[in-house]
């Protein structure tokens, strides 16, 4: 897909801008640490799908200095993301919060996993039956051999 | 002159396309043996119709037509070489050229070496082609013609785009259009299936092929592209969980569940109409990945983007191919019945898993790819789904999945003992749970490294066993060197696969310990990271062929010993107007250091320096993958069963 090249390019295209400002940067190691795993979390709301830590666009700096100064005065995880959350709306958080219009989306894995296991085991359930109304002594024969063993 | 004939060639192919589809279907339902007999002539003429088409297209990008708008738009006279013809393919209307091209090659291909197919099935994989194709050329035709004319032509072209002339982006979309086109073959196997009726073992023989093939390439294809962010980009990253990445995602993880169920088809006869229906999934998600890309409906902010009439196109034939399909699968697979019957904890069993995992990955990316545009339409909620999600969601179905791969290959076929496959593999166990203390030990308290560490070895050891297992290594020490020459390639293929993504997952837990420093330097002055002593010796210009740039030179020194000179650059295209960082990385197998350049001031300059343990192995580990592919498609098994010149006509 040679669009998609297109696509990143423009995502891509503020990383060209600058390289980032050592200045931006804590001077402690863990806080800083911390302030890009936050980072992490939050979309630069004028990218495409960009958290802030990957974005030189000017939002997406004053974020990052917005997170840094909650973080170097102290405060954890959660309240950060808490308070660019409620200024900012769902649309900030990369990882979107559980509301009624993302509970299907986060429901995803087990209704994949449980209507692939329901199908799976209809499946089998016929497919015994099946090779049973093929020839009743193969299957009397097969559940011989299934309760022999199983 | 040569650019109407290109189109005419284009506009011939789609007529043959057509023929190409009609009358060896209607022949085969027939069972007509004279229209049936049509289906490999009219796949060749129409390989040499796109051929010439797109031999056409590379013409006119190599001597720089600019009355051909396509030439305008996406090249230059100053241009190498090389990226005028990348160019040719690096565009919209070219890269939809070289996807029918390759689809037509696939169809050649068929119609060359399926000569021991059952004629019927030979015809109706040929006329489901034809279809394909005949769709993607009016496609092309009609909204997308490469070969549109300017007049008055300018003087030259407006340049390929700085960050797409690169060789590892001039092999990336042919990479990833052999495994898309590849998915288009099985999708082909899968419906002339139902539409005979009947899947066999010799159906399984040869869409296992086929598949390993297209996902191969697909592997290749996303790695390269992934390569190429790492070191393009400039920010160390190599997977953003892009719409546009997922869009390649998705077909790959159900070709993997593809491969892995043709395999029960060829070997026991069961779960065909599984097989059949991920056949026919595998394509769709190509084709979805087309549509969600060319369509701009996930990424309509861009102006850039792309033509609606364009998506409604591809969202028809979308619906076409793949309704049409789903549609024949509800009435026809009830009639494909499996005959082997297996129980939960076989080889089979374990397959099973396999597709349950990998189809259920599969769903949470195409469901998160997708989600915000539904959350919008349908709750009016603006929401975004990014990494966070993905790493969160899929990550409780990778673990079962990387941790059944080592066990599935040692269990028996129908019916197998797993305390017994698990007590063949407790020093790999041992091994694995040894990775993750070692890794926190040494590193700290990093649990996903830890993890991934983990996982590397529990996949790598578990291949190794598996091969041990087989050539009875243990057991008759004295004969394994000959067992092991007698193994079946395809078991090596697999064993080699299974262990690329065991390197693969070092690879990201490697990067998951990455450190990296952000500063400012002057000539002469130094910064220590991971160990390394980095100093920036100059600053200065470069001339390239299309480009001037400004050029750091770092000098990266262990302990006084000089390690290697980084030279990262920030490079000015003045066709484009455009500037690129070109990251400097030195490898030494075992890690990256990768250093960027930013703004200068003051005489000095900003720099960002990365230390990545083991980042190569990310892309070894998909070059195994794909490798351990290519090896078990050299199994002999599948070079007797596919194509042999000597064999005779079948009867009709």
């Amino acid at each position: 897909m040679t669009r998609w090249i297109f696509l990143w390019l423009l995502l891509a295209l503020p990383a060209f801008a600058a390289v980032g400002d050592p200045n931006e940067r804590l001077a402690d190691p863990a806080k800083e640490a911390l302030a890009r795993e936050i980072g992490r979390e939050l979309r630069c709301l004028v990218c495409q799908n960009q958290s802030i830590e990957d974005s030189d666009a000017q939002l997406a700096r004053d974020l990052r200095r917005l997170v840094r100064e909650r973080v170097a005065a102290g405060e954890d995880q959660a309240a950060v993301i808490t308070f660019v959350h409620q200024r900012y709306g769902d649309f900030v958080l990369l990882r979107p919060p559980v509301t009624a219009a993302t509970i299907l989306l986060w429901a995803t894995p087990f209704l994949a996993l449980a209507g692939g296991i329901a199908v799976i085991m209809l499946r089998r359930r016929r497919a015994v039956a099946e090779a049973a109304a093929l020839s009743p002594e193969e299957a009397r024969r097969l559940a011989e051999l299934d309760r022999g063993t199983a | 002159m040569i650019g109407e004939i290109g189109h005419f060639a284009l506009a011939l192919g789609c007529i043959l396309a057509l023929a190409q589809s009609i009358f060896p279907l209607i022949g085969a339902h027939r069972a007509d043996a004279r229209l049936m007999a049509l289906a490999a002539p009219l796949a060749v003429a129409q390989l040499i119709a796109i051929a010439a088409a797109f031999a056409a297209l590379l013409w006119a990008f190599a001597v720089n037509d600019t009355t051909v708008s396509n030439v305008v738009l996406n090249s230059h006279s100053a241009k190498p070489l090389i990226y005028k013809f990348s160019g040719a393919w690096g565009n919209h209307e070219g890269s939809m050229v070289l996807w029918v091209l390759i689809l037509a090659l696939c169809g050649g291909a068929v119609a060359g070496f399926g000569r021991d197919l059952p004629s019927a099935l030979q015809a109706r994989v040929i006329g489901i082609l034809g279809l394909i194709a005949a769709g993607f050329l009016g496609f092309i035709i009609f909204t997308s013609n490469p070969f549109e004319r300017v007049w008055p032509p300018p003087m030259d072209g407006q340049g390929l785009n700085p960050l797409l002339q690169d060789l590892g982006l001039a092999l990336h979309p042919p990479m990833l259009y052999l495994g898309y086109v590849g998915y288009a073959v099985t999708f082909a196997f899968a419906v002339a299936a139902l539409l005979e009726g009947r899947v066999d073992a010799a159906w399984g023989r040869w869409v296992r092929p086929w598949s390993l093939a297209a996902w191969s390439f697909l592997t290749l294809g996303i790695a390269l592209g992934s390569w190429w962010a790492y070191y393009e980009l400039g920010w160390g990253g190599y997977w953003f969980w892009d719409p546009v990445e997922n869009a390649s995602l998705l077909p790959w993880l159900i070709g993997a569940a593809l491969l892995h169920s043709a395999i029960v088809v060829e070997k026991r006869e069961s779960l065909k109409i599984w097989t059949v229906l991920l056949a026919i999934l595998a394509f769709a998600m190509s084709l979805l990945g087309t549509f969600l890309v060319r369509s701009g409906v996930l990424n309509s902010v861009h102006a850039f983007a792309n033509d609606p009439a364009r998506g409604v196109f591809i969202l028809g034939l979308l619906m076409a191919y793949v309704a049409g399909a789903l549609a024949l699968f509800a009435w026809r697979a009830p009639k494909l019945g499996g005959t082997g019957i297996f129980a939960p904890i076989s080889r089979e069993g374990g397959l099973v898993l396999n597709n349950l995992l990998l189809c259920s990955i599969a769903a949470v990316v195409l469901v998160g790819t997708l989600w915000p545009m539904f959350a919008d339409i349908l709750f009016g909620a603006k929401i975004s789904v990014g990494a966070p999600f993905f790493n969160a969601a899929t990550a409780p179905l990778a673990i079962p999945l990387v941790a059944a791969m080592a066990v599935g290959p040692l269990l028996a076929w129908k019916r197998a003992d797993l305390a017994g496959a698990l007590q063949r593999l407790w020093w790999v166990g041992l091994l694995a749970v040894a990775s993750a203390f070692l890794t926190l030990l040494v590193a700290g308290y990093h649990v996903w490294p830890a993890l991934g560490f983990a996982a590397a070895a529990w996949l790598i050891a578990g291949a190794a066993a598996d091969i041990l297992d087989r050539i009875a290594a243990f057991r008759r020490p004295s004969q394994a060197w000959n067992r092991a020459r007698g193994l079946p390639r395809a078991a090596w293929g697999g064993a080699i696969a299974h262990a690329g993504v065991g390197v693969m997952f070092a690879g990201l837990a490697g990067m998951g310990l990455a450190t990296d420093a952000l500063v400012e330097l002057k000539p002469g002055q130094s910064t220590r990271l991971a160990g390394y002593e980095w100093r920036l010796e100059n600053i200065r210009d470069v001339q390239g062929p299309n480009w001037s740039s400004r050029r750091a030179t770092i000098t990266v020194l262990d302990q006084g010993r000089v390690v290697t000179v980084l030279t990262p650059e920030k490079r000015f295209f003045p066709v484009g107007r455009m500037n690129t960082t070109e990251a400097a990385i030195h490898t030494n197998a075992m890690r990256d250091l990768y250093a960027v350049l930013g703004d200068e001031r003051d005489g000095g300059g900003v720099v960002r320096l990365h230390h990545n343990p083991l980042a190569p192995w990310i892309w070894f580990g998909a070059g195994i993958m794909a490798l351990g592919g290519g090896l078990s498609l050299s199994d002999r098994r599948i070079r007797v069963s596919a194509p042999s010149r000597k064999a005779a006509p079948a009867p009709a």
